[in-house]
């Protein structure tokens, strides 16, 4: 009896390892855009929503090939990234920090109303299922997998882009110093919405990855938003590696939270302590 | 009844949310923006449901319960928060959780809460009697519309009497330059956590009146970020530095749905939530000081 418990509690840490990949890749692009520019992006998960959106329609109405219709969502929401900056944070960059907190939160309710607007509040699925994986006596789920491996993935090109190439050494000035690098010869402004771009592309990326586990509806973004939010503050507001490490720690405590009780008293765990650290230490695990 | 019940509960629902908007903006104007009003708002409201549910106590008693523990969880929040200076959107995160642990909460304790199909008050207007005031339940929403009424009438005396007080003063530095105001001699931490306390209680107030008014409960329309972040926008859109701007803000978001509603029937279903996010998002960008805070200057402008 003990043995058999032994190995439940095994497979939900080792899917609690799993899920802490696909937070891990969500609060990516997240961090970077807070790194850079100093602005938290409220909708994020909104614009991962948009994601799922296309390449459900994408595949599921236009019957295009799964693979083309992600990569055209990753293209539109990196589009709709930059069109963000440009449009809506860009004119308030300047006004007091909290007003870009509240302005991505009114393009939450917006990109929330509008999609129950176009598609209703229907859950869809693009119907594809991926088989689970044995090992043994337990069982993972595919998709799973895959988003754990693209989360690395995409932490380890994130990493080679910030440190070897021009365009990531200028991002990571600019993050440094905002004032003194435009004196440089950088232009802070193309620098902001590249980045933008990136963020959104990571959003479509984890979109790609998500249209696979879950269904997509409009109130998606309210159900892993708030988790996200807190795996960036949690590891320290642009610090990746940082939110690496704290992406981890969040989804052990949701998955053995969950494995001893139900789901949501795993949630609930692991957004209590995400209070608690905050009161010891506000700059996050690895915050500056 | 002279006027229809359904221009009646448009008018209750504006007085209820001005009300609630108002309790948020009498901290959210200094500054200390939290997007967790929402858990003051579900500890109201399900206190005095639950207790009347389950052990059949009234509401008279699940009300000081239920600000007793309003008050502790204002206190065990803010007072870290100010004692160690999380401000700004950290300050809006942290409490953005708390909000998520009110709903977490009342959904997990699904046996007891009825989860996320929400709960009904058990009834006590049973007999033809309309008023059961022991169970704070009332039929006619005459009544409801005095009741919200005075709250709301309250709600502004008391955004009022912090305006004028000398702790707005210190808390308009302390938003403004927190490290000078504390050079300065004024008790930061203590100045902060009185608003916080007041706002956290109207808030839970208003959960009450929205849970007894409605007879049902669930936990996304009195907890959870979806309700936080309304009560932001609602005080923002209508203009949060004046003493009526939430209060048109509730108005402005209800007239614009059931106005679209009127044109339109049911056939764009959140058409409104759409206009309105679009707006909300320039507002914040052209018109930060809200609808009536802008009407205001430019009426002011006009007269100089």
């Amino acid at each position: 009896m003990s043995e058999l418990f032994d190995i439940y509690l095994l497979e939900a840490v080792l899917n609690g390892l799993l899920l802490g990949g696909l937070f891990a890749l969500l609060s990516l692009g997240l961090n970077l855009i807070f790194g850079v520019i100093d602005v938290v992006w409220i909708c994020y998960a909104e614009l991962i929503m948009c994601g799922m959106y296309a390449v459900y329609w994408l595949h599921v109405q236009y019957h295009w090939p799964v693979l083309a219709a992600m990569a055209a969502a990753i293209v539109l929401v990196a589009a709709l990234g930059a069109a963000l900056h440009q449009f809506v944070i860009r004119p308030v960059l300047s006004a007091e920090p909290i007003n870009q907190l509240l302005v991505t939160g009114g393009v939450l309710f917006f990109l929330q109303a509008a999609a129950t607007l176009a598609f209703g509040i229907d859950f869809r699925n693009v119907g594809i299922s991926l088989p689970s994986v044995h090992v043994g006596e337990m069982s993972f789920s595919a998709a799973r997998l895959l988003a754990f491996g693209a989360a690395a993935g995409g932490v380890a090109v994130m990493y080679f882009f910030l440190k070897r190439t021009y365009l990531g050494t200028a991002i990571r000035a600019i993050s440094q110093d905002r004032a003194i690098m435009p004196l440089m010869g950088v232009s802070a402004g193309r620098i902001f919405l590249t980045t933008s771009a990136l963020g959104g592309a990571l959003a479509g990326l984890a979109a790609c990855l998500l249209v696979l586990q879950y269904d997509v509806h409009p109130a998606i973004g309210l159900s892993f938003g708030p988790i996200t939010f807190l795996i960036c503050v949690l590891g320290g507001l642009g610090s990746l590696v940082g939110g690496f490490i704290a992406a981890f720690v969040l989804a052990q405590f949701i998955s053995i939270g969950g494995f001893f009780f139900a789901a949501e008293w795993g949630y609930f765990i692991a957004f209590v302590f995400f209070i608690v650290v905050m009161f010891i230490r506000p700059q996050g695990i690895l915050g500056k | 009844m002279s006027i229809g019940n359904y221009p009646l509960h448009l008018m209750i629902l504006v007085l209820l949310w001005g009300y609630i908007y108002t309790s948020w903006s009498v901290m959210g104007r200094l500054g200390m923006v939290s997007f967790g009003h929402g858990a003051f708002m579900g500890i109201g409201a399900y206190t005095v449901v639950m207790l009347w549910n389950h052990f059949g106590l009234t509401p008279w008693i699940g009300i000081p319960v239920a600000f007793a523990a309003t008050a502790a969880v204002a206190f065990v929040i803010g007072y870290p928060c100010f004692r160690f200076k999380i401000v700004g959107h950290y300050f809006a995160l942290v409490t953005l959780a708390l909000s998520e642990v009110a709903r977490l909460l009342i959904v997990a304790l699904r046996d007891y809460t009825g989860g996320s199909l929400g709960a009904t008050p058990v009834t006590a207007l049973s007999g033809g009697s309309g008023v059961a005031l022991g169970a704070l339940q009332f039929e006619s929403k005459s009544v409801w519309l005095v009741i919200v009424a005075a709250f709301w009438l309250g709600g502004l005396w008391v955004w009022r009497a912090v305006d004028r007080s000398m702790g707005r003063l210190a808390l308009q530095a302390i938003s403004e330059e927190e490290e000078a105001a504390a050079s300065v001699g004024i008790p930061v931490t203590a100045a902060k956590l009185r608003v916080t306390l007041i706002s956290a209680l109207m808030t839970c107030a208003g959960g009450i009146l929205y849970a007894q008014y409605q007879l049902y409960v669930n936990p996304d329309a009195v907890s959870g970020i979806a309700i936080s972040l309304q009560m932001v926008f609602g005080a923002i859109a209508g203009g949060m530095f004046v003493m009526l701007g939430p209060t048109v803000g509730a108005a402005f978001t209800l007239l614009l749905a059931e106005g679209l509603r009127l044109a339109f029937g049911n056939k764009y279903p959140a058409l409104d939530s759409t206009i309105y996010g679009a707006l909300l998002v320039l507002f914040i960008i052209y018109m930060p000081k809200g609808i009536l805070g802008a009407a205001l200057s430019a009426f002011k402008g006009r007269g100089r």
